[in-house]
């Protein structure tokens, strides 16, 4: 009897232990930082001498370590690269590790001063930029974009980059990512199902909601989004907020000035995408719904339009019917837009870091360089149905999806009128709570009116931190 | 022989021991040095702010409105899992009818057992995924088409159950407690089954009826294991990272709007998305006071006489 009783106490001594012990395992991340230290004294190779072919001055023998984000794109791309980054340099070594926990990999290794040489910092775990930036983590890229562009050396890298790559990168006045990817936004539709309905692609605002009732009234949903995800419904909201105020107030909400929002384009644009919710237009359910559940159900012809970024295509890949003929449009236009119909949001995404403390911390730049060609870029074209940010970067022997070959279209259209917010980049806690903003009022618990005083709130905070 | 006896103890101990010390102590120690600073989690430059963070999490909303629902479910989880999972318990071993043979379960006992012990088998991360179909915001999801199909509700209408601020936070205790009753169940039907049956007998021959056996003889003597039962709850009602984070809205979940925010999940987007790691780490330690408070109250309170059979 008594070893029984013995053994119940002891049951609960370690239930109540465990109790106790449930905190630290959260919070074992805590002492990732521990054992680390931030001299630079870990052993960097000799650099090479610094040349025309070479003006990083990559040091031949020393290895290239390379961490891919591995998503949508894959990361076959890069191992080619990879390749013929030994091929250059006789007697170097260059490892690929692919993986989608960015945080997870490299947080310990940023902490420890033994970071990669380039990294791929995308994903749901990436290592915000602003945050790495602040704790001096990031090489300054001047040297990369003052380089000779590898296909014609009478250029330099920065004259060759879609207008914009060096804006995204830019943190405190200096570049520090490449983002590799040329991303456009806006809303999508189906053009077999527009021609069978006699349907066109509204350029304004009225006619797109005059359209909206028509394709009501035709049984189909005229909005989904990605609910669960309010990134995409905000992208609408404040591209229709950008084309009205003008770039000036895209600017100003850049740099958090809380009077921006009292801009009447910021009523305007969130008004009319309540008038989406308010007159029953959105696909039910649709703002519970992921991205995929979504998109796969507009690919079912159950929703006309949804909005996203022109990775779109490449996502629904499978669930895309063959004839579905995948199409890009802009955000439609509002009363007195200060910006062309055509504007669009664009830019660059998928950014390329080379930490501060990078061992090769040459031929990590180098790496980015050898991206920056005909060959690496068409490359990706191809295995990823997307634009890289080199210009005229896709030659014409690459073949182009649709819904892809629509962006392009679109893009020469817009010609110099794109724009794009950095504000995702230098504030993550702002842009989390605005797209909090953004599900509530899709939600109906908000009224455009309420969304604007609260958005307004935020940016006195995010100035004030 | 006795002065041989410590260096035997101290051989023994000495491993865990300073497994302990390197992965729970020096953490925490570790982390209580954190909370009294700025760092941003990705370099080791950081300044002393004192008490900062600490007061900052006095006036931080969100933090309440996580503490408030953490507290929820301290009280719901163990009691709504533990009622559930006794009452099964008890119709499976001693429900049943009366015959001449004595005690048994309701028919089909054993089958019973077996098919509420399922849940137990799935990994969270298989709940999320199932659940993530039953809840589905559209007439896709189990429970909207079921709905739908009965007619008690409208199909361009549906019920939005994890984007919904009065619904969110019941739709997750829903899964916790499905996932739950399985396993309380078995430990509480193994722990019935150590209570002789003659005690029953006694009872049954006294005229005792159902709820009476159950109340004056069944519950008294499994009260130890329902006092630990009540501890083990506790602690994933302190947790529930896993499914917040999996099924609700935003980064780590806990939308919409933080209505479903737990501790937990306020902590992790603090500590690998905002970069306000110090600040983290200060929530860390009031989770981890919270918690030893949680515990000392639970062991005190539900302190009893224990009967010996």
């Amino acid at each position: 009897m008594g070893s029984e009783m013995n053994r119940r106490d002891l049951v609960k001594r370690s239930a109540a232990l465990g109790l106790v012990a449930v905190p630290a395992a959260g919070l074992l991340s805590a002492c990732a930082s521990s054992g680390g230290s931030d001299s630079n004294s870990s052993t960097k190779p000799t650099k090479g001498a610094a040349s025309k072919d070479n003006p990083f001055g990559v040091n031949d023998s020393a290895a290239l370590d390379i961490v891919i984000f591995d998503g949508g794109y894959g990361h076959d791309y890069a191992t080619a690269l990879g390749k013929l980054y030994e091929s250059k340099h006789a007697g170097s070594k260059a490892s690929v590790l692919p993986t989608q926990d960015i945080t997870g990999k490299l947080q310990p290794r940023f902490n420890g001063g033994n970071p990669p040489d380039v990294i791929d910092d995308s994903g749901a775990q990436q290592i915000k930029l602003d945050v790495l930036q602040k704790n001096g983590q990031l090489s300054d890229l001047t040297p990369l974009l003052d380089a000779p562009y590898i296909d014609d050396p009478s250029k330099k890298i920065r004259d060759v980059l879609q207008p914009g790559t060096i804006e995204t990168g830019t943190l405190d006045g200096k570049m520090y990512s490449l983002s590799y990817i040329y991303t456009v936004w806006g809303l999508w539709y189906s053009g077999k199902l527009f021609k069978e309905k006699g349907w066109t692609a509204p350029k304004t605002w009225t006619d797109f909601m005059s359209l909206s009732a028509e394709i009501k009234k035709a049984g189909i949903a005229p909005f989904a989004h990605q609910g669960k995800y309010p990134y995409y419904i905000n992208v609408a909201i404040m591209d229709l907020i950008a084309k009205n105020g003008g770039v000036d107030l895209q600017k100003r909400i850049d740099a958090f000035d809380p009077t921006a929002w009292d801009d009447p384009a910021v009523l305007k644009g969130i008004t009319a995408i309540y008038e989406i919710v308010d007159k029953g237009y959105l696909l039910p359910g649709t703002n519970g719904l992921t991205h995929i559940e979504s998109q796969t159900k507009w690919n079912q012809y159950k929703a006309a339009f949804i909005p996203c970024g022109s990775w779109l295509e490449n996502e629904q890949l499978k669930a895309t019917p063959s004839d579905f003929d995948m199409k890009f449009m802009p955000m439609p236009s509002l009363d007195g837009d200060k910006l062309p119909p055509d504007a669009i949001r664009a830019g660059a995404g998928e950014p390329f870091i080379v930490p501060a403390k990078a061992k090769n911390q040459a031929g990590g730049l180098e790496f980015l360089r050898m991206m920056l060609t005909k060959e690496g870029s068409g490359k990706f074209a191809a295995a990823a149905n997307s634009l890289t940010v080199l210009k005229d970067g896709v030659g014409s022997d690459v073949q182009l999806r649709p819904g892809t070959a629509s962006t392009v279209t679109a893009l020469t259209a817009a010609g110099t009128n794109t724009f794009n917010y950095n504000y995702p980049n230098t504030n993550s806690q702002f842009d989390t709570d605005l797209q909090n903003l953004s599900a509530e009022l899709m939600a109906k618990r908000l009224k455009p009116a309420e969304w604007v005083a609260k958005a307004k709130q935020l940016a006195a905070k995010a100035k004030s931190s | 022989m006795q002065h041989r006896k410590y260096p035997f103890i101290v051989g023994f101990l000495i491993v865990p021991l300073v497994l302990y010390i390197t992965f729970v102590i020096w953490p925490y120690i570790q982390t209580i040095g954190y909370s009294l600073t700025n760092w941003q989690g990705e370099s080791q430059t950081f300044k002393f702010v004192g008490f900062q963070n600490y007061s900052d999490l006095f006036h931080d909303g969100v933090f309440r409105t996580a503490l408030w629902h953490n507290i929820l479910l301290l009280i719901f989880l163990p009691v709504v899992t533990i009622l559930l999972a006794l009452f099964f318990a008890f119709m499976v071993n001693v429900g049943g009818r009366s015959t001449a043979g004595g005690v048994q379960g309701v028919r089909g006992a054993s089958i019973y057992k077996v098919v509420y012990f399922f849940p137990q088998v799935l990994s969270v991360a298989i709940l999320i995924v199932l659940f993530g179909a039953i809840y589905r915001s559209d007439s896709a999801g189990l429970l909207n088409g079921v709905l739908t199909k009965l007619h008690l509700e409208d199909a361009n209408n549906p019920i939005e159950w994890l984007n919904d601020p009065n619904l969110v936070l019941w739709c997750l205790l829903g899964v916790q407690v499905w996932a739950g009753v399985g396993f309380y169940l078995v430990l509480f039907s193994a722990a019935m089954q150590s209570i002789p049956k003659d005690i029953y007998e006694a009872a049954l021959l006294d005229g005792a009826d159902r709820s009476q056996t159950f109340f004056k003889v069944t519950l008294p003597l499994l009260w130890d294991t329902v006092q630990t039962s009540w501890v083990y709850i506790s602690i994933f009602a302190m947790d529930f990272f896993a499914l917040v984070s999996g099924l609700t809205q935003g980064t780590y979940g806990g939308g919409p709007d933080h209505h479903s925010e737990v501790m937990s999940t306020y902590l992790m987007r603090n500590f690998l998305y905002f970069g306000k790691s110090g600040y983290a780490c200060a929530q860390g330690v009031m989770i981890m006071l919270l918690t030893m408070i949680v515990s000392v109250i639970t062991l005190r309170a539900s302190r009893r006489d224990r009967i010996e059979f």
